[in-house]
């Protein structure tokens, strides 16, 4: 296989141009200037909110240089508060095409967009440059997440991820696994399996820190469909959700943005640090997906019950799908059926081999079901985290 | 698997998991006997292994997913109405349960 060389030595298995929004109030004129193009590698990302924020300014970095990312044009309003110069500077550093456009510099709506359309012409043009290197299996990071959980999900597709995930972290690829409020009631199990104890500890520190903060908000996170679908309680969808880890060490836990710097199994707290201030920890499935690639997530291994259908920006997502009616239903959105395992037709082992095997391909360019259909969700909010302490990194294999 | 509707996943699970659904009325042969459906069981659902006692652990995967919150008898469909868990409250699209 081959990936795109960049400048800091890391290599992406897409060859994406973003263009960024940094306040609702640039949406239309970013949007409209990828609208124009033709290409889906042109893709829209963006924050909402006007004032500043350490969290998504972390996260807006990590995604700008993400080894799928070619190249970024920003588009501003002007007066919001997001640091557009310090995210121009740091995609700049890291041998990227940036430009920047200031509507209220700018002449406005239309002139933006015409500017905005001449610029993504010309970091086309550079993201080519870019030169195809040979790229192992154990150079990716791949995340995982579930969504639109059911009774099937902790059966079939997450204990199948987790048999994928043993595979990877054995070829000393980088797996990260998340959300600590879905693994509520699995903390104990979870530590004991985490490299040293001072880690464990840290572990089981996030998942009270996650039931504490969910507590607060009113709801687990737990949708009703979960419930229709058969699951009954958090913890119950925990137990499903902690199987997507596999069997493997736990190596670190890390914070959305934060970029593991050696193979091995990782945990991401994804639940604020301190007292809850900007709402729930992750509004819906695509958030976490956002800060999986922003901590260098290649692409992004989906579990689904229910049958979620969303994709993501920059990083493909592929879609494993547990439960054989919703399998049959949505086929044209899932890339694995590992309703099979339900239905006693295959084994767990034998789909978690079809996963990495799909993998293998999509990491060689072959687009997944999301991809072709279109799919580039994004969600990006206000969050606030403290930094990692020293127990949290690896410190031996 | 049990048999074409149920699935066990741990031999201490007091619980077993639809992989085909059965309707209110209908039964089917486990653990030695006949389970006569209480309610239409879907797929991913919940029935009663054996008597679980108000109070006692509901367990799957080989673990605690929760506590029985009425007495449930043997083929007894589980779920919100005689199950909550031990940690936070669930919720429905009307209405929180568990509470």
């Amino acid at each position: 296989m081959k990936g795109y060389l960049r400048a800091d030595g890391r290599k992406g298995i897409r060859n994406v141009v973003l263009v960024t929004y940094l306040v609702e109030c640039a949406h239309h004129v970013a949007r409209s200037i990828v609208n124009k193009s033709i290409s889906d590698d042109v893709q829209l990302i963006g924050f909402p909110g006007c004032y500043p924020n350490e969290y998504s300014l972390k996260i807006m970095e990590g995604l700008c240089t993400h080894p799928n990312v070619a190249g970024v044009l920003i588009v501003s309003l002007g007066c919001e508060g997001f640091n557009r110069e310090q995210l121009s500077n740091v995609i700049e550093a890291s041998g990227r095409s940036v430009d920047t456009l200031v509507i209220q510099k700018s002449g406005g709506t239309k002139k933006t967009i015409e500017a905005g359309i001449a610029s993504v012409e010309k970091l086309v043009s550079a993201a080519e440059q870019f030169e195809l290197v040979p790229m192992d299996m154990s150079e990716l990071v791949v995340g995982t997440i579930c969504g639109g959980s059911d009774g099937t999900s902790g059966i079939g597709a997450n204990p199948a991820v987790g048999h994928c995930f043993d595979k990877l972290v054995a070829l000393d690829a980088i797996c990260i696994f998340e959300e600590t409020g879905e693994l509520i009631g699995c903390e104990q199990i979870m530590a004991e399996r985490a490299i040293t104890p001072e880690l464990g500890e840290e572990i089981m520190k996030s998942v009270e820190k996650a039931e504490q903060y969910y507590t607060r908000m009113g709801y687990g996170s737990f949708a009703p469909g979960n419930a229709e679908g058969g699951l009954t309680t958090q913890e119950e969808k925990s137990m499903g959700a902690y199987a997507k880890s596999g069997s493997s060490k736990i190596h670190g836990l890390i914070k959305p943005g934060d970029i593991p710097s050696q193979g091995g199994l990782y945990l991401m707290d994804v639940v604020p640090d301190g007292d809850p201030m900007f709402g729930f920890p992750n509004i819906v499935d695509n958030a976490e997906i956002v800060e999986m690639i922003a901590s260098g997530s290649h692409l992004i291994l989906f579990t689904t019950g229910r049958g979620s259908v969303v994709g993501s920006a920059i990083s493909p997502v592929i879609k494993v799908c547990a439960n054989p009616e919703t399998y049959e239903n949505l086929s044209d959105d899932m890339d694995v059926n590992a309703g099979k395992v339900i239905n006693g037709e295959a084994t767990v082992q034998q789909v978690g081999d079809e996963i990495y095997e799909l993998v293998a391909k999509v990491a060689q360019g072959q687009l997944s079901k999301s991809e072709e259909l279109g799919h580039q969700e994004f969600v990006l909010t206000y969050k606030k985290f403290e930094g990692i302490g020293p127990s949290c990194l690896p410190t031996a294999r | 698997m049990i048999n074409r509707h149920f699935v066990l996943l741990n031999d201490v699970d007091n619980v077993f998991v639809c992989c085909k659904q059965l309707l209110t009325g209908e039964s089917t042969g486990l653990e030695g006997s006949d389970a006569v459906m209480t309610a239409d069981i879907t797929v991913g659902h919940k029935i009663a292994r054996r008597k679980v006692a108000k109070g006692e652990k509901i367990i799957k995967y080989g673990v605690s997913i929760g506590s029985a919150t009425k007495d449930i008898v043997f083929g007894e469909h589980i779920h919100m109405h005689n199950m909550k868990s031990d940690y936070i409250a669930s919720h429905t699209r009307q209405k929180r349960s568990g509470e």
